[in-house]
This record gives structure tokens, sequence and C-alpha cells, in this order.
């Protein structure tokens, strides 16, 4: 690759999990716009820190935990210092020097130290056989002493303390877990939750000295440990020492390069420190006074930074909320949020002592704003979410502590509880993957979120109903370190704009053509993705309906061809039939274009058509004039049908013209793009005959009106409608639905349903908007009318010659000489 | 002259939409994906996915990539190969653009079908 003339220079103190992944992210946006140097004081390439406790417990070896191989440094680029820690930072020259004196200059530099135990100030404790746990040599320490050791001290009953406690135990130490406080883990759990952590680990072997103040280390004359002493005189035996009291964040290189630190490197929310040039992340950091030793901030950490290394300053970041869970195999706990509860909080506990079982949720002004659960944590993930979205929990509150099981959820064939889950049993139903290679993919290459799992193994790429179990065995086994997939995603690769942003530009700037868009927004390909394109096309055609330049090449074949493809690449043809209502001629129109054309199948559709499976692509434009019947719109995301039942004309229960009302609805909203389907139903009495309570708007006859009920959804995930408002008139009907999809085509994100735009503004905004303020009703239902006026039927269109190419293939015959005979 | 390529001239550039692609039928030889992306390079490859048999002549061409309309596979269009994780092949034919003209390689001497596809054709 040729570099730029002045490719400038970024150089990374520290190899590690936060540099490594702020450098990923920066490769990501930002391909060859550095020159990277990376000095680690490990003589490994970036592992996987927070897997050290299975390394220890004997469940992986290190060559498992790798997260990023030499050779990645390699096929980067990246000069890579191994074993080479970095001594001073020179700011006025602008260079690093390192211990072996290497120097490297830099334009930018990036800290990435971490932390280090924190040693207790006591005598003894520069003894042999005392040490930290932080890296893979000191697990491997830990290994080799309990291969000839017995007696092994753990100071510290956090998170790390027990972990490095359990793995020695599981070696066979015989381990003392000594503890300040009055219960295990008290950063994480309550007293009540810390008392059944501690029985448990008891019975596994471990023993506990709590409320114990270590007062020194007792050694031997090779200088060897050989036992504690606490400060009421008791002593215990010990070969070895592991201090697991806390961390501290490494700053020394920082503070002697004179850079403001405060335990930390103080940084701002673009994880720049006082010098504008030095850039810090991970544990070596303070954000906001917070220097956080977990790992899903710290990747959040590192997208910022990278963000703002590439120049783009478009992220900024706002701290995190984490939970914890400890990695010991077969001890379920999890910790978010204020689990201790306090002033004008409330709580719910549920507590089975005997059983295990453990769940305390504190609320506070009707949102969960914690949570500690022990035994049994399979809704830690939907807690935390709940707590980080800051959801109203008024409605869920009686069912909130038994779990979102409890709450009914339908569709998912009882399959939402992860952990209850066999390796075997699939979960992601599309692409076939079983929960065991999910997890083995989580496990051993290092996945941290649900794009990295579905780009892995396929899983939740299709259909998405398995995200959310796909997130629960993240949460299983990262636990603190699962990366939720942010609110305002990026669209795709090719920006680092989220859907709300796009629209916006596209609204407030005019752009009307893709070429336009792509260079506004700075679009890092050339002509967008298969994910991005279809997107940009639906928000400036419904954002600027007659003016905006519909592209066929930026929609997916089914809107480009006007049928839906099959598996064997033929089409299907569903002529429309408004209401689902035909007569006779169409029916034997229908059936001679059957046999003109040898249709392997007809089918009747759930939508009340008719369906002609197995049409060639070239037959399509002669299908459709034999048929001479318009386009059903099957095949978009679109209006799509109404089904009606035969309400008061025929039915002896029904209230209203059902039918009529439902055909008068498909005819106004005949050609009707929307950001994804949009089905519609009347029914003529309560009963319900035509399935409203599950379409996107659902309309129910009553004697003194019509109720619309919006939102419904039949598909991946069953969604029953929610009622918007009651009128009494057809035209009053027609306003407010039409309403309501215009609002909809104008603020949900392309491929977000009905169901998924209300739960993101609320139903309550819906009322506000459709129900409540008439004027704006109106402008919206106009809007939509004027978005749809004098569109053509795109059958009749292309019976009329319109874009015939697309339906003829290429035909050459080659001269006699270049056939060749097999 | 037993590998000497014969060249076919297919069609004008302007005969295939800017990224995106059309069929080409020849006798004898399995529908073939003919592509012409944004910058207006020209690609080959038989129009089939090697995943579950797509019609990649139908996928949206973004960049030097189409898309599978089944399944959404991501396809080489220089290289026919699967982007990872996927794993697959599509074989590809030369193309060239000549004066405005696409022109296609039809390997002499050599068939462009295996004994395999002909029995399933």
């Amino acid at each position: 690759m040729n570099a730029p003339v002045q490719q400038p220079r970024l150089v990374v103190i520290g190899n590690g999990m936060a540099g490594i992944r702020t450098v990923e992210e920066l490769l990501k946006l930002a391909p060859g716009m550095y020159d990277i140097t990376v000095f680690g004081a490990e003589p490994h390439p970036n592992y996987n820190r927070i897997l050290l406790s299975p390394v220890l417990a004997g469940e992986q070896a290190f060559e498992d935990i790798v997260l990023n191989p030499l050779s990645w440094y390699q096929d980067n680029g990246i000069h890579l210092h191994l074993g080479n820690a970095i001594e001073r930072i020179d700011r006025v020259r602008r260079r690093v020097v390192a211990v072996d004196g290497t120097e490297a200059p830099y334009d930018r530099l990036l800290i990435a130290t971490g932390s280090q135990p924190f040693v207790l100030p006591i005598p003894g404790k520069d003894l042999k056989g005392v040490i930290g746990y932080r890296d893979i040599h000191d697990t491997r320490t830990m290994i080799e002493t309990a291969r000839s050791a017995r007696h092994a001290a753990v100071i510290g009953g956090g998170l790390l303390g027990l972990e490095a406690a359990n793995g020695l135990a599981v070696r066979g130490m015989d381990v003392t877990v000594v503890h300040l406080a009055g219960w295990l883990l008290e950063r994480q759990l309550d007293p009540v939750a810390g008392g059944l952590l501690e029985k448990s680990l008891v019975t596994r072997g471990l023993r506990f000295r709590l409320e114990a103040q270590t007062s020194a280390l007792l050694g031997n004359a090779a200088g060897q440990v050989t036992g504690v002493r606490f400060a009421d005189g008791s002593e215990i035996p010990a070969d070895l020492v592991v201090m697991a009291a806390g961390i501290r964040p490494n700053t020394r290189l920082a503070e002697e390069a004179g850079i403001h630190c405060a335990r930390g490197i103080v940084v701002n929310d673009s994880l720049q420190s006082f010098d504008p040039r030095v850039y810090a992340v991970g544990e070596c950091a303070n954000h906001r006074g917070i220097a956080y030793g977990l790992v899903a901030p710290l990747f959040e950490q590192a997208k910022v930074c990278a963000n703002h290394l590439a120049q783009l300053g478009i992220g900024i970041y706002r701290g995190s909320v984490a939970s914890t869970k400890l990695k010991v195999t077969g001890i379920d706990l999890f910790s978010a949020g204020e689990f201790m509860g306090g002033d004008g909080s409330e709580e719910i506990v549920l507590s089975d002592p005997a059983g295990g079982v453990y769940k305390k949720l504190v609320i506070r002004d009707d949102r969960l704003v914690g949570a500690c659960l022990y035994g049994d944590t399979a809704d830690g993930g939907w807690y935390f979410k709940l707590l980080k979205d800051a959801t109203p929990v008024q409605s869920l509150r009686e069912q909130l502590i038994f779990g979102e099981t409890a709450l009914g959820d339908a569709g998912t064939a009882g399959q939402d509880r992860a952990s209850a889950m066999a390796d075997g049993d699939e979960v992601c139903g599309c692409n076939g993957v079983c929960k065991g290679a999910i997890v083995k993919a989580i496990t051993e290459q290092g996945l941290f979120t649900v794009d990295e799992v579905k780009q892995q193994t396929k899983a939740a790429s299709s259909c998405g109903s398995c995200t959310g179990l796909v997130e629960q065995l993240l949460m299983n086994c990262l636990g603190s370190n699962f990366q939720e997939t942010p609110k305002t995603k990026a669209i795709c690769g090719c920006t680092g704009l989220s859907h709300g942003e796009v629209r916006k530009a596209v609204r407030e700037h005019r752009l009307l053509s893709h070429a336009q868009a792509y260079a506004f927004l700075e679009w890092r390909t050339p002509n967008g993705c298969a994910t991005c394109r279809p997107a940009l096309n639906y928000y400036m055609l419904s954002s600027w309906p007659r003016e905006a330049l519909d592209d066929p090449q930026s929609r997916f074949i089914n809107e480009r061809a006007h049928a839906n493809i099959q598996k064997d690449g033929t089409f299907s043809v569903i002529p429309q039939m408004k209401g689902g209502v035909t007569n006779a001629a169409e029916l034997r129109r229908i059936a001679d274009v059957a046999d003109k054309y040898a249709v392997p199948m007809v089918k009747v559709t759930g939508g009340q058509r008719i369906d002609l499976l197995g049409v060639r692509k070239q037959d399509l434009v002669d299908v459709w004039r034999d048929l001479g019947m318009k386009s059903g719109h099957a095949y978009g995301k679109s209006i799509r049908t109404v089904k009606t039942c035969v309400g008061s004309e025929f039915c002896r229960f029904g209230t209203q013209n059902s039918t009529q009302m439902g055909i008068e609805l498909e005819t106004m909203l005949a050609n009707m793009w929307s950001p994804h389907k949009v089905k519609l139903a009347v029914s003529g009495c309560p009963r319900n005959c035509a399935e409203s309570g599950i379409k996107d708007v659902g309309i129910i006859a009553v004697d003194s009106g019509w109720e619309i009920h919006v939102g419904g959804n039949g598909g991946i995930k069953t969604e029953v409608a929610r009622f918007l408002v009651k009128v009494r008139s057809a035209e009053e009907v027609r306003e407010h639905v039409g309403a309501f999809l215009q609002l909809y085509r104008e603020e949900a994100y392309y491929l977000d349903r009905t169901v998924h735009y209300i739960e993101r503004v609320g139903l309550d905004y819906i009322r506000a908007q459709v129900v409540d303020d008439a004027a704006r009703r109106q402008a919206l239902f106009e809007r939509l009318l004027y978005s749809l006026e004098g569109l053509q039927d795109p059958w009749e269109a292309r019976i009329g010659g319109a874009r015939r190419e697309e339906y003829q293939p290429l035909k050459i015959t080659p001269p006699a000489t270049a056939v060749v005979e097999s | 002259m037993p590998n000497e390529a014969t060249w076919l001239r297919v069609c004008r550039l302007e005969d295939l939409p800017v990224a995106g692609a059309r069929v080409l039928e020849i006798d004898g030889l399995a529908p073939i994906a003919l592509f012409r992306t944004g910058s207006d390079r020209v690609f080959a490859l038989r129009d089939r996915c090697p995943h579950k048999g797509g019609p990649l002549s139908q996928g949206i061409v973004a960049g030097e990539h189409v898309a599978c309309p089944l399944h959404g596979w991501q396809i080489g269009l220089e290289d026919g190969q699967a982007r990872a994780p996927d794993i697959g092949c599509t074989p590809r034919y030369p193309v060239r653009l000549e004066a405005g003209e696409v022109w296609i390689a039809m390997p002499a001497g050599r068939v462009a079908i295996t004994p395999a596809e002909q029995v399933e054709a």
C-alpha cells in the first residue's frame, strides 16, 4: 500500500485488550491512516485477560485465549515490540523510550497500561511466593506452585480473589480467602447473596476468614513465604499468597511525563488526556472520576477513542453502567447498578436459601436501578437491559421478579432461556446453529458482541428472532464483558451514522440521489453495500416523494422485479385482490395463465389472495399482461394486503361492512412503500375472523363504529396489536389509519415493523400525533396522499415497456468453432 | 490451439445496469451472471451461488461484491470467492471491456460445464 507522504505515527503503550481493541476499531474506521507501533511489556501477543481464570482452573489453555496472533500484527503493518516496556515518555520531542533504549516518535500516543495489583503495605510483602493476579505469568506461577505446595492464601474476597481461590482449589491446594469486609463480593452483592455464595464455596472446599485484617506475611530463612498473620494474632500457613485486594491504575509513565492524573490518567469524553496528543483507555484511565476495571466499558472507550483518532469526532463516551458476573463454573451470580438499595428506593426480593436462589431488584421512580441475583441468573441480561434503558416497570412490576418468561412470550417455542438449553439445542432455526457451536465460538474465538457472533457463526443473521438468545449466551459466557449492541448503531460498515442520523441528513440537506448522499455523508465505500443502499433509497423516497430518484439497483430483487424470488430462482406472482374479494372472470384468467405458463403451483395465501408459484423471470411481464390484474405488492417493503371478513353484508354477527372498508383502505394505500411490510385487516365484529389483532393496522367493527389497533405482528414474534382509538365513520378510519402509517413511514427506521417503531417511540407519542392533534393528523394524512398520488401500478408500467432489460437475458450464440463438445 | 480462448462480443456497456447485473445465456452453457460495478468494471461469474444455488445475477451489487438474493452470501466478483465466514467459490469467466463493448472469453478445447452439471441440466 502506498503510504501518504506524511503518514502520522501512532504509538500504543500497552499490548493488552484496551490498547489493541482501540487499534482494531481504528483499523476498521481508517485503515492505513496511521503508521502504528505497539509496545508490550509482556512477551505475548494480545490475549483475553478475562479468561485467565478458566486457564487457572484448567478449563482452557493459554493458546485458546490469544485474541490477536502475531500474524495479525504483521497483516496490519503494525510494528510490535514485545517484552519491551516503555521507560519514559518525552512529550517535548514527542517520543517514547523503551527499557532497552528503543525510541519511537509519535504524532499521537495511546496509553493503555492497565493496572497493577494493590500490594498491602505490610511486612513480608516482598517475600517469594507473594504474587498478584494480573497476567499469564502470575497464572502460570500459580499453576506451577499448585503442583508442589499445599497451602494458599488469597487476600481479597472480590471477583478476582474468588476466581483465583477457586482455580487454586481446583488444582488441589488448600485455600483460605482472607477478606476485610463482612461478606464476600461486598461491592457486587448484598449480605444475603454474599452469604449464599460463601456457603456454596465452602462446600467446594474453600475456607474463609471474613472481617480479618492481615498484619504481616511470615517467611523462612530462604525468603519464601510460609504463612499469614492477622491483626488478632492468629496465623495460617501459606506457601503461596495471592494479593487480590484491589487494583491501582498504572499511571507512572503519564505522571512522570507531567500528564494530569488522579486515580488514573484523567481523560475527557474523547478519551484524550490533558495533552491533546495523548490518549488513554482502559484501566489506567480515569473518566469522569471512574477508572473502570471491566472489559465492556473498556471496549466502549476503545470505540470512541478510535473514532477520535480517525478524526471523525462523532463519538462521545459518557461512561458505562456495568454488570458483574463471577466466572466460577457452577456458581451463578449477577449484579448490576445500585443493588444495595437505599433512600427512596424499594426492593422486591425473592429468597429461597434452601434452594440456593436469591433475587433482589431495586426500584426507584418506576425504574429498575439495581439487581442482585444468586443461583438463577437467567434473567440477568433482561434486567440489565431494563436498567440501562431506564424502562418504566409499572406494567411489569407484578411479574418482574419472576423474570422475562413470566411475562408470556409466544413465538419462541419456549426456548427463551439460553442457560436451560443443551449444547445440541438449536438456537438459530434459520441457519441451524446450535447452542454448543455458539458457545464454542464465543469462548474460543474471543467474541464479545452479537455482531461478531453473527459473522462467525451465522446465528441471528437471518430473521433475527434468536438475537435475544444469542445475547443471553454472550451474557452467560462473558458476564460483565458482554457488549450490548448500542442503541444508536451505525447502519453498516459503510458509515458511522445511524439510521436516525442518515434520515435527518436526507431531510435537512435535501439529498435526492445516492451519489449525492454518499458524497455528502462521506460514505466509506463508493456505492454502499447491500445493507445501506436499500435503507438510503427508502429514506430519500419517503422524505422527498416525487423528487428523489428511485434507484432500482438499490432495491432487493423482489422490489426490482415486482415479484417474489423463490429458492430455485423462479418467481411468484400474486395479483391484487382487494379485501380478498375476487370474481369468476379473474379466477378464469388466473386459471388460463396457470395453464399457459405451466405454473407448477397455485396456492391461496395467508393474505387472502392467490399465488402463482414458479414463474420464470422472462415470463413475468407476459404473465401480468395476460392476468390483466394489478400488482398485489406481495414482495416489497410496502403495503401488502388488507384481509377482511364478510362483515354485515352476509354475516349474522357482522356489525359493519368490513369487506368494503378493506377494499377502500387497500385502494387508498396502493403502491405505498414503507420501512417494512405493512399488513392490515378489517374484522366485522370482535370475533375477529380477519385476525385484526396481529396486523400492523387492525380494524375491528363494533356496533357504534370502528376500533383501530396498531402494532400487531403475526411473524417472527407474535405481537398483539394495541388499541389506538375508536372512531365513528369510515372517513375517520381512513384518516387515522393514513396518518398513523404516514408517521410510521416518516419516522421508523428501515426494516422496523410498526411494532418496533411503536416500541421505540411509545404508544402515547403516537396517540398524541394521530389522535389528540387533529391538525397534525390531517397534515400527516395529506402528506400520505401526496406521496401516493399519481403513482403508477408497477406491473402496468412494465407491461407498457418500462425497464424491459431487467426481465430479458442477454443471449449470444458462439460461432461453431467455439462451441465445444464435452 | 488447445488452450487459446475464444473471445465473444456480448453487448455494449450501457446494456448493463450500473451497479447491477444481467443474465447471459450462451448455447450449451449454464447461465452466466454478467456484472457491471459502480465504477464500470465488468465481471462474469456462473449464475449460481455456491451456497444453495441462488441466481447471483439477481443480487445487489456493491463495490466488487454481489449479495446473493437468497441468503445474502457475499461473493467477490473478481475471484468468485464467498466472503468469510462463508466458504465457497463460483467459477469465473474472463471478461474485457473494449471501446465500450463487453467481451467474454470461452476457453477453446475445454468444457465450460462440468459433467456433473450437465447431468443436472
